[in-house]
């Protein structure tokens, strides 16, 4: 405490005579804030490891990918098939990554200092949750404008290039409908503790334990069940919606006729977590 | 200008809890102390001003705004210290502070620039790229009130702001406080549960038990009449003490003390002139204000 008693300089205070900026200037800076933490930026070299070795498999494989892509055009590389590969690895990044955003304000405290400025809670909710659903929407889309810029290249006609671009926002539409069910899942679950280890098994839990479900019912005698089977986990539900609008990439799954089903359950799983945790932040403490 | 006024604020949590009962207080800019035992209901009152706690019934307001209705024009204008822990650990304070500079509303630069300032202010310029993490409990406490100064409040408010702190860590925190509040013409409320810390600083007192008011008043209406000389001797005391009675002074005594009441200058003399013929061996003679903890009725609230 001695040398922290230590001086105080005497130099006068001034008055901040300058503007205050309003409500969308602070979300802005609390998502970009949000999206800095979630790649490590700003923040110690130990906190770049894992975010930046993530962003290093997914855009060597998205080279690779192109790669194949380009001599071997019947290989089946599809964009969206990327984004099924990486689910994984995504479903671990957003088990890292969103306690990074949340659990660690909780743990810290820091939420009375937020919440005592202009700020909203809702603000505050949601600038996280955009910040890591375009963080996993970076990972997963970054890597297919690289597939796509190989292939638009190597295009030999116009109407090649186009049927590129279609594909290619096919795979961005995929890759925002992953990153709004894994961002709001893994937000809604870590922002429940302030212990970070916690929050990290609490989201591969719900991601793991529920993949057996799924195995179970997909081997269920009733077609009916057969089709509904991916339903019973996040993983599995958002590329059942892949399945019914952009097919299934080997032909092997079956999602009969409830396609707009799934999409609805979709919708529905990325609400009720907005919602549960706008809820939650009303009711976390304040002091 | 009003600072705070609340009129018959009430605040039960559950029903059952009385946290605040008609409290109807109004104090002008200065330095406020508001003091109570834990639990008397500070915290409450200071979250029902940031507008983060509706009151159950009564009204509030703080710079002349209501901070149940515009909440945010409130915290704009206020800076607010809590009392526990609320810093994150890996990050820098200059980081830290500027991050909720912009929180605030400041632009970019101007919240870099005045987190370096706020930091400077409260004597935290050389370490502020060190992680908050490292920081002593002295330390931390300095960079909870930078980052309540940051964005140039017109009002501090600050939650129990010396605790955890040692005793010189304690007056440095305090003579910060009293310097924000005479230098940088920035209004203070200081929360504690010490008494005898507070009065130091503070051009007022709110004093508070169990969420009703005790007494709120001026340090100097409080203060004026009651400086008071004390004398100790190191035997004689009953002697000096009728001597001094026989002058016509007041003597009352308090332990080994003999305490008169300060009229003029020529008290010391009369009191000197008595002890040197009764030859008694003097062993102290000094003036003390009056302890503001002895004008209050009910002496629990305090530690002092």
């Amino acid at each position: 405490m001695s040398d922290a008693a230590g001086v105080i300089h005497d130099i006068g205070y001034q008055r901040y005579v300058g503007p205050r900026l309003g409500r969308g200037y602070v979300f802005k800076s609390l998502y970009v804030h949000g999206l800095r933490t979630a790649f490590g930026l700003g923040r110690s070299a130990k906190a770049k490891i894992f975010p930046w070795f993530v962003l290093g498999v997914v855009f060597l494989t998205g080279v690779i990918l192109a790669a194949v892509k380009a001599q071997v055009p019947d290989a089946g590389v599809t964009y969206t098939a990327f984004v099924d590969m990486m689910a994984w690895l995504v479903v671990f990044f957003v088990a890292v990554v969103a306690p990074e955003l949340v659990s660690r304000d909780l743990r810290a405290g820091v939420l009375p200092l937020y919440f005592s400025r202009p700020l909203r809670r809702s603000d505050y909710a949601y600038a996280k949750l955009v910040a890591l659903a375009t963080a996993v929407w970076l990972l997963l889309g970054g890597p297919q404008l690289v597939m796509f810029l190989v292939a638009a290249f190597s295009a030999d006609t116009m109407k090649q290039f186009w049927t590129e671009v279609g594909d290619v926002g096919q795979g961005m539409l995929y890759a925002v409908l992953w990153a709004a069910v894994f961002a709001g899942i893994g937000l809604l679950v870590a922002s429940l503790t302030g212990k970070r280890a916690f929050a990290a098994g609490g989201i591969v839990a719900v991601f793991l334990m529920t993949t057996p479900i799924v195995g179970v019912v997909s081997v269920m005698p009733s077609q009916t069940a057969q089709d509904l089977a991916l339903l019973f986990s996040p993983a599995s539900l958002v590329f059942g919606v892949g399945v019914w609008l952009f097919g299934s990439p080997d032909g092997n799954d079956s999602i009969g006729p409830f396609g707009p089903l799934y999409l609805a359950v979709t919708i529905g799983i990325v609400a009720g977590c907005v919602a549960l945790l706008q809820a939650r932040y009303r009711k976390v403490a304040s002091s | 200008m009003t600072l705070i006024a609340t009129e018959s604020l009430t605040k039960t949590y559950g029903g059952r809890v009385t946290a605040l009962s008609d409290l109807t207080v109004s104090v002008d800019p200065g330095i406020v102390g508001l003091v109570g035992a834990n639990g008397a209901g500070k915290s409450t009152l200071i979250k029902i001003l940031l507008g983060l706690l509706a009151p159950t019934s009564g009204r509030a307001r703080v710079l002349d705004l209501d901070p149940t209705v515009d909440a945010a024009a409130v915290r704009a204008r206020v800076g607010y210290m809590p009392e526990h822990e609320s810093l994150s650990p890996d990050l820098s304070a200059a980081e830290f502070v500027t991050h909720l500079g912009r929180m605030s509303g400041l632009p970019r630069t101007a919240a870099r620039e005045r987190a370096s300032e706020a930091l400077r202010h409260v004597g935290l310029y050389e370490e502020r790229y060190r992680q908050i993490g490292g920081y002593s409990t002295g330390m931390k406490q300095r960079v909870k009130l930078a980052q309540a100064l940051v964005h140039d409040p017109d009002l501090l408010l600050l939650d129990e702001p010396t605790n955890g702190l040692d005793p010189a860590g304690r007056d440095a925190m305090l003579a910060l406080i009293h310097r924000i509040g005479n230098e940088f013409g920035i209004s203070v409320v200081v929360c504690s549960h010490l008494l005898g810390e507070v009065e130091r600083i503070c051009d007022s007192l709110i004093a508070i038990d169990g969420g009703r008011l005790l007494r709120s008043d001026n340090i100097s209406a409080m203060t004026t009449v009651t400086d008071v000389l004390a004398v100790e001797v190191s035997e004689g005391t009953d002697l000096l003490a009728a001597r001094l009675d026989l002058l016509g002074l007041s003597v009352r005594r308090d332990g080994r003390l003999l305490l008169v009441p300060l009229e003029d200058d020529a008290t010391y003399d009369r009191i000197l002139a008595a002890v040197a013929e009764l030859d008694l061996p003097l062993h102290r003679l000094d003036q003390r204000r009056h302890r503001v903890a002895e004008l209050f009725a009910t002496r629990e609230v305090t530690h002092v």
